[in-house]
C-alpha cells in the first residue's frame, strides 16, 4: 500500500477492483465501512462476480475476467476527453510535459521494437528526448501541445478506448461502465479523493503489472497520489507477505528492492553505475542516487570484516544471476529434470503453482525434497496416491522427502510487516508442539553444518559461505532480536556529518557513534562505516530500542496516522509521496486532510515528510523522489516489458479469440512480451473446446490451504464447490448442489455446483460469455472434505514483468459429473 | 451457560411462584447492522470458540450457508439470499440468524419444564439444559425457528447472548469478533437510538425503506437488525415481518392451561390411588428369574 489500512477511512470513494477486500481482508474492510459511515464515502465494486464486497457496495459493475486494462484505459479516455483530470497536479507532478523519443510509436498491437522471435522488445525508442547542452536533462513542453509530449501521446493512445469498445471487450454494459467512470473521474477535484483496493485479482494475469500501472496512471491524473484517503493500495494476502517482499526472497532483488547482480555486472563499479541514476531534471532529489550506500551497508551486514575496500566489499562473493529464477522458471527447470534437490520453506507449490500435473512430474524428478512447514502439506505428500485427488504411481517415484516441522506464527517471536508497510513486533504466545523448531533455527542449523563441511572439505567456491558474518550468541539459533537489530543496521565506525559549507574549517560533527544502532537510512555510508541488512527497515530498531514494539494509540491529527504505533517503512512514513498531498506552493490540496505542508522554513505535519525537510517549494524538487525525474510516470519509459503505456491484451486462454484493440494482428492477441515455455503454448486451451471463462479465488472462511486443517474453519466451508451462473446451469441442465466436472486443457476437477445469480453471462463482441468461479482451498490433506487442487486447471504462464501466474483468467468446460 | 444470579431471573418457564424483585438490571441488546455485514462468518466461529462447540464438517448443498442450518452446536448462522428486484438489480442479502431474545419469549411460554427456560432482567432468554425435558415445545413456541434439540442428549440449545460474558461486563463473543462493526452491543435504549441513527443514515444514502427491526409482536427483541430493506424482511432468508407467538402456545397458556393443569392433577391423583390400591410398581429381576 502507498497509504495504510487506517487511511482508507479518509477516502470519499473506495474502488474495489482486482480484489475482493470484504472476502479476503475482512478485518481491514472495517476501514471501508468506517469511511462509508463516517464520511459518507461511496463504495464501488468492479468484478466478474457479485462478491461479498459487492454485497455492501453502493454500485457494482460486472467485467469479464482479464479485461481490466481495457476498462481502466476507457476510464482514462473518459477523464481526458471530459476534462476530468487534476490539471495542476498532472502538469507539475507527472511526466505529462516530458518529450518522448520521436521514433516511439504504437501500431496495431505493438509498440516500436518488437522482436517476435524473442517475444520481447528493443526498448531503445521508449525513452525521453534529452538536452545534450544541459546535463542530458529531459526536454519538456510546458504547454503540453507537442505531439511527442507524454500528455498528447497518452491522449492519442487511449482515445481508442471508447465506451462502446470497452463494453464490447469487457462485457460491462455501457451505462454501467460510464457510471463507474463517472464515480472515478468525480474525484479529480482537490476536495475529493479516491482510494483503490486491489489484490491478486490484478496481479495474477499475464498483464498483471500493467493492470496496476493503469490504475497508478488514473490516480496520478486525478491527483490522488500522496493524499490522505488516496493512493494505490495492494492488499497483501498473508500476514507477513509484505515482509517477505521487502526482504526480497527473490532472485532478482536483494533486501530493500536492490537490483541483484547479473552475469553482465562483472565488477562492483559497473554494477553500481548501472543502478545509480543521474537526475533527469534539474534540482531533483533523485533518491536512488544513494544506491551505493544501501548496497555497501548490506554487504557489511552479510560479510562483516570480510567485506572491505580491498576486496570491493565482497562483490565477488555475490552470486551473479545467469538466467531467470522466478517460481515458474524454477519449476520449469525441475520439470526438465535439471534440479536435484528442493528446499521448500513455508510454501505449498503443488497447490500454489499452476498446472498441478506438471508440478507432480517435476517433483518426481527430484532426488530429494525438504519441506519445512508447521502443517502436513500436499507438496510433502505429492508421492502418495489419494485416488482421483492425486492419482500417482507411488512405486515409480524415487524422490526422498524430508519433513522438518516448523513453528507457526503464534509459536515464535518476531516481526510482521503488514500491507500498510508497518512492522509490528509480536511475542511467542505458546511453546511449539513436539519437535517443531522455528524457521530461523532450522535454517541456521543447516547453514552451520554446511559451513563446517565447506571449511573441512573445501569446494568450488566456499568463500561466500565461509565468510558470511554470523555473530549470533547461539549460531544455531539466532535470536529474532539479534536479526532485527542486524537488519536495522549499526555504525561500525563514527558516522560523520558532511562538512558544513558555511564553516568549512569546523571539525565535522559525529552523527552516530561507532557501535550504535542507526536512527535511519540517511546515516548509511558507502565507505564501510555502516552495516544495514535492509535499508528500508533502517530505523525499526534504533538506539532508542525496538520501534516495532511501540503501541502508542494516540493520533494527534485524527487522520489515522498513529505515528508511534510500530514502525512504518520508509522512515516511519505512513503515506508515501506525501509531498504530492500539498500543492506546488506547499499548501495541502485539502486543508481538512492535511498530511504535510510547507511552514515557511520546513515541511511539517502529521506524517514524516517524503522529501528533504528543507527542500522548499521554490527548489523545484518534485514529490516523487524515488524517480530520477522527480515526478510520477504516466509514460513508464523502458521499465515495463510490454510497453510504456498499458495496453489491453487478452488472457492466454481467451473466450473471444481476438484482441478487439487490434483485430487484424493475430500475434498480439495476448501479451506479446510474456514468456511462454516450450510445450506450454500447446497446453493452452482453445475456446471451441473450452468455451467458458474461469477464474480462481479465495473465500473468507479459509486461508489458502492452511485452515482446512482447522475444524471451525472447515465446518464453515466444508466441501469443494464451483460457482456457475443460473443461465449456464440451465443451458447445461445442472441443478444447484449437483456434482459437476470442470475441465481445462490440463486436467479436470469434480465439485459441487453452486448455481448463482451473482455470476452473469456477459455480452462480449456480440456473443455470450459465461464465467465459472473456482474457489481454491481444498486439497487431499486436512479436516475439510477432500477435494481437487484448483491449480489442476490453471495455465503455466505468468505476467511478463513479475512472472506471477495467470490464475485469474483461463478457459474451462463444464458438464454434469 | 450462565453466571447470572437467580436474583436476576425475571421469568421462569412453567413456574407459578413470583420472580425475585429486590434488584433489577438494565436491559441489554445486540444490534446487527445488515448494511455493514459481509457474511464473513467470524461470528459463527467466535460462537463456536467461546462456547467450546464444534460443528460437524458437513457438505456443500449449493449455498454459502455452512453449516446448512442451526443445530445444537451451531447457535448462529449466516444466511445468504440472492434477490433481484423488478429492474434486475441484484442484492446479496446476508443475515446473521440466531436467537432474537424476545421480550415476550414464545419458547419460555411454551416450555412445560419448570425453570428450563429463564429470562433475566437484562432481557436475555436462556435455556437451562439441566431442567430441559427435550419435548420441543420451545421450537413450536419460537416465531423465528431457532431452538434445536440435540441428538446426543435430547435437550434444546440456542444462543445465550453470551449470558456468561454479559454477566461479567463483556460483550457477546460475536460482537467482539465482528471485523466490520456490523454487530454492536449495549443497553437496549442505546441500541435503539443507534439503530434509528443508522436507519436515518441509510435512508439518506438512498435506501428509502431502511429500518430498525424490533418487532412489537414479541414485545420487541434484545437482538435487533438494521435492514436496508425493512419493508421486505422476508427477503432476508424468511425473516418474519410481524412475528408473533404461535396460537397453539397462547392456547396452552390461556384457555387450555387450567385444563392441562387439571389433567396433570388427575394423572397424579390416579397414580396415588394406584399406589394405595396395588402398591409400588416393581420390575421383576429378569436375571434372578432365569436363575430360578
Amino acid at each position: 500500500m502507498t497509504n495504510s489500512w487506517v487511511d482508507i477511512k479518509n477516502a470519499d470513494l473506495v474502488l474495489i477492483m482486482g480484489g475482493n477486500a470484504a472476502e479476503a481482508h475482512p478485518c481491514g474492510f472495517k476501514w471501508v465501512t468506517e469511511a462509508m459511515q463516517q464520511r459518507n464515502a461511496k463504495l464501488v465494486v468492479v468484478d466478474p462476480r457479485f462478491t461479498r464486497s459487492a454485497a455492501v457496495a453502493d454500485y457494482y459493475a460486472p467485467i469479464r475476467v482479464g479485461t481490466d486494462i481495457a476498462f481502466l484505459a476507457g476510464v482514462i479516455n473518459y477523464m481526458l476527453s471530459n476534462d476530468k483530470v487534476h490539471m495542476e497536479y498532472v502538469k507539475t507532478y507527472t511526466n505529462a510535459t516530458f518529450l518522448v523519443n520521436d521514433k516511439f510509436s504504437f501500431e496495431n498491437g505493438f509498440f516500436t521494437g518488437y522482436d517476435e522471435g524473442k517475444r520481447s522488445y528493443d526498448k531503445s525508442t521508449w525513452g525521453y528526448q534529452r538536452d545534450k547542452s544541459k546535463d542530458e536533462f529531459v526536454m519538456v513542453d510546458e504547454t503540453m501541445q507537442s505531439p511527442n509530449c507524454v500528455y498528447q501521446l497518452m491522449k492519442k493512445h487511449y482515445s481508442r478506448y471508447t465506451p462502446e469498445l470497452v463494453s464490447k471487450i469487457c462485457g460491462t454494459p455501457k451505462d454501467a461502465f460510464l457510471k463507474v467512470a463517472g464515480f472515478i473521474a468525480g474525484t479529480h477535484t482537490p476536495d475529493r479523493v479516491m482510494t483503490i483496493l486491489y489484490a491478486l485479482g490484478w496481479t495474477q494475469h499475464s498483464v498483471g503489472s500493467q493492470n496496476i500501472r493503469a490504475m497508478a496512471m488514473i490516480q496520478l491524473l486525478l491527483g490522488n497520489m500522496g493524499r490522505a484517503g488516496g493512493g494505490v493500495n495492494a492488499l497483501r494476502g498473508h500476514a507477513n507477505v509484505q515482509g517477505i517482499t521487502d526482504m526480497c526472497l527473490y532472485s532478482e532483488v536483494l533486501p530493500g528492492y536492490l537490483g541483484a547482480p547479473t552475469d553482465a555486472d562483472t565488477t562492483r563499479e559497473d554494477y553500481l553505475k548501472v543502478r545509480t541514476p543521474k537526475p533527469l531534471r534539474p534540482n531533483q532529489m533523485n533518491f536512488p542516487q544513494n544506491f551505493p550506500k544501501w548496497h555497501t551497508s548490506l554487504m557489511k551486514a552479510w560479510f562483516g570484516d570480510a567485506a572491505n575496500k580491498d576486496n570491493n566489499f565482497a562483490y565477488d562473493m555475490m552470486p551473479k544471476r545467469d538466467t531467470a529464477y522466478d517460481a515458474l522458471a524454477i519449476f520449469e527447470r525441475m520439470y526438465q529434470g535439471k534440479v536435484n534437490g528442493f528446499l521448500c520453506q513455508g510454501f505449498n507449490p503443488l497447490a500454489a503453482i499452476p498446472n498441478k500435473k506438471k508440478l507432480g512430474i517435476a517433483f518426481a524428478k527430484l532426488k530429494f525434497l525438504v519441506v519445512m512447514d508447521p502443517l502436513q502439506t500436499e507438496t510433502a505428500e505429492f508421492w502418495k496416491n489419494f485416488t482421483d485427488f492425486n492419482n500417482v504411481e507411488t512405486d515409480k517415484i524415487e524422490t526422498e522427502v524430508f519433513r522438518l516441522p516448523a513453528t507457526c506464527f503464534a509459536e515464535e517471536t518476531g516481526s510482521f510487516t503488514n500491507s500498510s508497510r508497518v512492522l509490528q513486533w509480536h511475542q511467542r504466545a505458546t511453546e511449539p508442539p513436539g519437535e517443531a523448531k522455528t524457521d530461523a533455527e532450522i535454517m541456521a542449523s543447516l547453514f552451520m553444518r554446511m559451513r563446517d563441511l565447506y571449511k573441512k572439505d573445501g569446494g568450488t567456491f566456499p568463500d561466500a559461505i565461509v565468510n558470511m558474518a554470523w555473530a549470533y550468541s547461539n549460531p544455531n539459533n539466532p535470536a529474532p532480536e539479534e536479526v532485527a537489530r542486524e537488519f536495522n543496521g549499526k555504525a561500525l565506525g563514527d558516522v560523520m556529518a558532511p562538512p558544513d559549507p558555511k564553516n568549512p574549517k569546523e571539525p565535522p560533527k559525529v552523527l552516530v557513534k561507532a557501535g550504535e544502532q542507526l536512527p535511519g537510512f540517511a546515516m548509511l555510508r558507502d565507505d564501510g562505516s555502516t552495516s544495514c541488512g535492509n535499508w528500508l527497515y533502517c530505523g525499526s530498531w534504533s538506539q532508542a530500542g525496538n520501534n516495532m514494539a511501540r503501541r502508542d494509540t494516540s493520533d494527534p491529527s485524527g487522520l489515522g496516522v498513529y505515528p508511534n504505533w510500530g514502525f512504518s517503512w520508509p522512515a516511519n512514513r505512513r503515506v508515501l509521496y506525501n509531498r504530492a498531498g500539498a500543492d506546488p506552493a506547499g499548501k495541502p490540496w485539502d486543508p481538512k486532510r492535511k498530511g504535510i505542508a510547507w511552514n515557511g522554513t520546513a515541511w511539517a505535519g502529521s506524517d514524516v515528510p517524503d522529501i528533504a525537510p528543507a527542500l522548499g517549494p521554490d527548489s523545484g524538487a518534485g514529490p516523487f523522489i524515488m524517480t530520477p525525474e522527480g515526478v510520477g510516470r504516466l509514460f513508464a519509459v523502458g521499465l515495463m516489458a510490454e510497453g510504456p503505456f498499458p495496453e489491453h491484451y487478452e488472457p492466454f486462454e481467451t473466450p473471444v479469440g481476438v484482441n478487439l484493440m487490434c483485430p487484424s494482428n493475430a500475434k498480439a492477441v495476448s501479451n506479446p512480451a510474456a514468456r511462454v515455455y516450450k510445450g506450454d503454448m500447446e497446453q493452452f486451451g482453445k475456446m471451441a473446446e473450452f468455451p467458458y471463462a474461469a477464474t480462481t479465488y479465495r473465500l473468507t472462511e479459509h486461508h489458502h490451504f492452511w485452515t482446512k486443517n482447522a475444524r471451525a474453519n472447515a465446518a464453515t466451508q466444508p466441501a469443494q464447490f464451483v460457482e456457475i451462473g443460473d443461465e449456464l446451469a440451465k443451458e447445461k441442465g445442472i441443478a444447484n448442489g449437483q456434482m459437476v466436472k470442470v475441465r481445462s486443457n490440463r486436467g479436470e476437477i469434480k465439485a459441487v455446483a453452486v448455481v448463482t445469480k451473482r455470476i452473469k453471462a456477459l455480452e462480449v463482441n456480440g456473443k455470450k460469455v459465461h464465467t465459472v468461479g473456482i474457489p481454491i482451498h481444498w486439497g487431499f490433506i486436512g479436516l475439510a472434505k477432500s477435494g481437487y487442487l484448483s491449480n489442476t486447471l490453471t495455465p503455466f504462464v505468468g505476467d511478463a514483468n513479475s512472472q506471477t501466474p495467470e490464475f485469474k483468467a483461463f478457459l474451462v468446460n463444464v458438464e454434469k459429473a | 451457560m450462565t453466571l447470572q444470579s437467580s436474583l436476576d431471573i425475571q421469568a421462569r418457564s412453567a413456574t407459578t411462584t413470583p420472580s425475585p424483585s429486590v434488584r433489577s438490571s438494565a436491559a441489554v441488546a445486540k444490534l446487527i447492522d445488515e448494511s455493514k455485514c459481509i457474511g464473513c462468518k467470524a461470528c459463527q466461529v467466535a460462537c463456536q470458540e467461546w462456547n467450546e462447540l464444534r460443528e460437524e464438517i458437513g457438505n456443500n448443498v449449493g449455498v454459502y450457508d455452512n453449516p446448512s442450518d442451526l443445530s445444537a452446536s451451531s447457535w448462529t448462522l449466516m444466511r445468504f439470499a440472492e434477490v433481484e428486484d423488478k429492474d434486475n438489480n441484484l442484492s446479496w442479502l446476508i443475515r446473521k440468524d440466531g436467537c432474537m431474545h424476545c421480550a415476550d419469549p414464545g419458547c419460555l411460554k411454551a416450555c412445560p419444564a419448570p425453570g428450563a427456560i429463564v429470562q433475566y432482567s437484562n432481557g436475555i432468554v436462556d435455556f437451562k439444559q439441566e431442567a430441559c425435558i427435550g419435548c420441543g415445545n420451545c421450537i413450536t413456541g419460537c416465531p423465528f425457528n431457532i431452538p434445536r434439540i440435540s441428538k446426543k442428549d435430547n435437550k434444546a440449545y440456542k444462543c445465550t447472548l453470551c449470558s456468561d460474558r454479559v454477566a461479567v461486563g463483556l460483550e457477546p463473543a460475536c460482537v467482539k469478533t465482528c471485523p466490520t462493526g456490523a454487530i454492536t452491543f449495549g443497553s437496549k435504549e442505546d441500541m435503539v437510538s443507534y439503530g434509528e441513527k443508522r436507519t436515518k443514515e441509510l435512508q439518506e444514502r438512498g435506501y428509502a425503506n431502511a429500518g430498525l427491526y424490533n418487532p412489537a409482536g414479541v414485545g420487541g427483541t434484545h437482538v435487533m437488525y438494521v435492514l436496508r430493506h425493512a419493508d421486505k424482511t422476508e427477503q432476508y432468508s424468511g425473516l418474519p415481518k410481524d412475528p408473533s407467538i404461535s396460537p397453539l402456545v397462547s392456547l396452552w397458556k390461556g384457555a387450555f392451561k387450567p385444563l392441562a393443569l387439571l389433567g396433570m392433577g388427575v394423572t397424579a391423583l390416579a397414580g396415588f390411588f394406584h399406589y394405595m390400591k396395588v402398591g409400588p410398581n416393581e420390575v421383576e429381576d429378569e436375571k434372578s428369574r432365569e436363575e430360578a
